[in-house]
């Protein structure tokens, strides 16, 4: 499927924003289809994701509408989901992320990075 | 616009229902909950609840070829597995035969921070996947409200719920959901009953005088008709069982057939012939009448007819039941060497009402017995209140007749009240109803029996006298005395009497008859003697007459001689 919106904020299956493997904060984001909640939800995770963890995060993007058994995994029920996969353990925080502050404590990010 | 023919009415369309399979539910239900509908089920915990999801699953997947979702929100795959199978489920081959899904949704409240806007679509995505992956006709929510403890946001949550139900409707799959019940009687602590008001089932387990019950209460069924009452249901090893009393709705095969009560004047009593085979018989009276004396001449006999028997003692061991029946030549032993009669001594307090129920089943499945005996059932009074325990009877007697079981159950009654109320008022399912009772006469006790009641036979109305001794029992027909009925030394003295009276009676014919021949001797003798007085007169006057004929005679003859003479001397003068 060819994107049709050029700020890139459409949802692409396995989207990585950096090469999957040895980045420090693993992060995979739950979503069903293109819904306003889930489009809100990538854009503000990549806005915070670049203010913060610039070069050291990966995203990856689930559409459980294609990947239906991908939810078992990571135990989803809400959407949008974010998981934290690394570093562990494990954090959740559901909603469209609009929150940033929740966010970033969530995350753990500044705790982590002003390390 | 046109006027509906009647019989159009008639098949307006009604709700279709999807047979649980669950023993007794369908029934209270007329036929199972609403197809393609939720159905919720409330209850404490500890319930029952999961339970019954998973068999109407399980019922579903082996019975009637719907396959179905368990979604747990509490236990795991493993722990439901485990727990299930002593109920010999097995969930395990279910799901490699793709029959059964488990899904475990776990939510985990301490790991989960909320940011803004959300839904539930996830979970109906999972729940979509696990329903088309075998194709599911049937699902199960267990514990749908731990997701109220696992999500932040009760406003959303409950918008998803609504749209979970609408969601699932139109998937057309039947769905049990299960909810721990509220606090100050409303029906779920969430307030789920508000999203699901098509059926509604409430499970209870009610501890009554430290002994728990379980009950099961169709609270409603929205376009059904439904069964009302709180049934009892018992967890077995075969899973769920309610027990409504109208499960086998009287229609069970009804025997001609009649068996010997084990006693030769008793079967007298009862047409000559006996009981009739499946039918419930009930002993009753006063402490130490015989009841159990008579139970176990009925084992005895059906054990000699090579039938098994059953004998559950409720206040007896074993070994003691034995001794004593053999103190009145009623030898068991060899009944139960030969395996045609098992003795199971049970204390009715060591379980509830529907434990026992349920051990019923098992040792009657198990054993196949023809003939059932329980010994005393009044000892289940300890067990529940009364209602409780005519209803668990009831069913039991339902159920032992549904088999073509003969039951004969004795029943103590105390002293004070009425002969013919038995404790526990069962009076109703029984068919033929023997009353011991004793007798007090004249500083003894001695056993009096009657035929209180015996359906579908000519008995005996007599009291008899109960004698038991070591040469067995025996009824003798009671002395009917005067004073009424005559038991015992009463009765011997009573026959003595009767005989000395008719010895006595027979002498005094004896001298009036000697009296009355003398009378007639004397009257023949008097006869007799007028007779010869007569005789004597008539001769005497014979004599009379004789002498006076002679002396007229003379007296002529000597006047003719005097003429003669005289004239002779005229002539000469």
């Amino acid at each position: 499927m060819q994107g049709e919106n050029e700020e890139g904020t459409e949802i692409m299956p396995d989207e990585a924003t950096n090469p999957p493997g040895d980045a420090e904060w693993e992060l995979r984001l739950y979503v069903a289809g293109q819904t306003a909640k889930s489009i809100t939800a990538l854009a503000n995770l990549k806005k915070y994701a670049e203010e913060h963890l610039q070069g050291k995060y990966q995203i990856e993007v689930i559409d459980l509408m294609q990947e239906p058994q991908r939810a078992r995994a990571d135990e989803i029920i809400a959407i949008p989901t974010l998981v934290r996969k690394l570093p562990e353990p494990i954090r959740k925080i559901i909603g469209d992320l609009s929150d940033k502050e929740r966010v970033l404590v969530g995350l753990e990010v500044n705790e982590r990075t002003s390390r | 616009m046109s006027d509906i023919p009647s019989d159009a009415k008639m098949n307006l369309p009604t709700v279709v229902k999807c047979p649980t399979g669950v023993a007794g539910l369908d029934e209270i239900t007329f036929g199972g909950l609403p197809c393609g509908r939720p159905t919720l089920v409330a209850g404490n915990a500890g319930a029952g609840k999961t339970l019954l999801a998973i068999e109407f699953l399980v019922r579903g997947a082996t019975q009637f070829g719907e396959n179905g979702v368990f979604v747990s929100f509490e236990e795991s795959p493993d722990e439901l597995t485990k727990n299930v199978a002593s109920l010999g489920f097995d969930l395990k081959t279910l799901e490699e035969e793709n029959k059964l899904v488990i899904e475990h949704i776990r939510v985990e409240r301490s790991e989960i921070e909320e940011t803004g806007e959300y839904d539930l679509e996830g979970l109906f995505i999972r729940l979509g996947f696990a329903i088309d992956s075998v194709g599911a006709k049937r699902i199960a929510l267990d514990t749908l409200e731990s997701l109220f403890g696992g999500l932040p946001n009760e406003g959303i949550l409950r918008a998803e719920l609504r749209r979970l139900f609408r969601w699932l409707k139109n998937k057309g799959v039947t769905a049990v959901i299960t909810a721990e019940r509220g606090a100050e009687g409303t029906l779920t602590r969430h307030g789920l009953e508000e999203y699901v008001s098509d059926c509604v089932i409430v499970l209870d387990n009610r501890v009554i005088e430290q002994v728990a019950t379980r009950r099961l209460r169709v609270v409603k069924y929205r376009g059904s008709e439904h069964g009302t009452n709180e049934y009892p249901f018992i967890i077995g090893d075969n899973g769920f069982n309610v027990l409504p009393i109208t499960s086998i709705g009287l229609a069970h095969e009804v025997s001609s057939e009649r068996i010997s009560t084990g006693v030769a004047d008793l079967d007298e009593m009862l047409d000559g012939k006996g009981y009739y085979r499946g039918s419930s018989i009930l002993i009753s009276g006063t402490a130490g009448t015989g009841k159990s004396s008579l139970a176990a001449a009925f084992a005895r006999a059906a054990c000699g007819r090579g039938e098994k028997a059953l004998y559950v003692a409720y206040e007896e061991a074993p070994r003691q039941i034995i001794r004593n029946m053999r103190s009145i030549s009623i030898d068991l032993q060899p009944c139960i060497e030969k395996d045609l009669l098992r003795i199971r001594s049970l204390r009715p307090t060591m379980y509830g009402l529907e434990t026992h129920l349920t051990m019923f089943h098992k040792m009657v499945k198990d054993f196949a017995p023809s003939v059932v005996i329980i010994d005393p059932i009044t000892n289940f009074i300890t067990v529940g209140d009364n209602p409780e325990v005519k209803d668990m009877f009831i069913r039991l007697v339902d159920f032992l007749k549904a088999e073509g079981i003969t039951t004969l159950f004795t029943s103590l009654t105390h002293g004070g009240r009425s002969q013919e109320s038995t404790d526990v008022g069962i009076s109703s399912i029984i068919d033929t109803w023997i009353l011991v009772r004793d007798i007090e006469i004249g500083g003894e006790r001695n056993r009096g029996l009657h035929i209180l009641k015996s359906r579908g036979m000519p008995h005996s109305n007599q009291i008899r006298e109960f004698i038991i001794s070591k040469d067995g029992i025996k009824l003798v027909n009671a002395s009917l005395g005067t004073e009424g009925v005559l038991t015992g030394s009463a009765r011997l003295a009573q026959e003595t009497k009767e005989r000395a009276a008719a010895l006595e009676r027979e002498q005094e014919m004896e001298s009036r008859r000697n009296a009355l021949e003398r009378r007639r001797q004397m009257k023949e003798a008097q006869i007799a003697a007028i007779e010869a007085e007569f005789a004597a007169d008539e001769e005497e006057y014979e004599r009379m007459a004789t002498r006076e004929d002679i002396r007229l005679k003379t007296v002529q003859e000597e006047r003719d001689t005097m003429a003669r003479s005289r004239k002779a001397e005229e002539e000469k003068n």
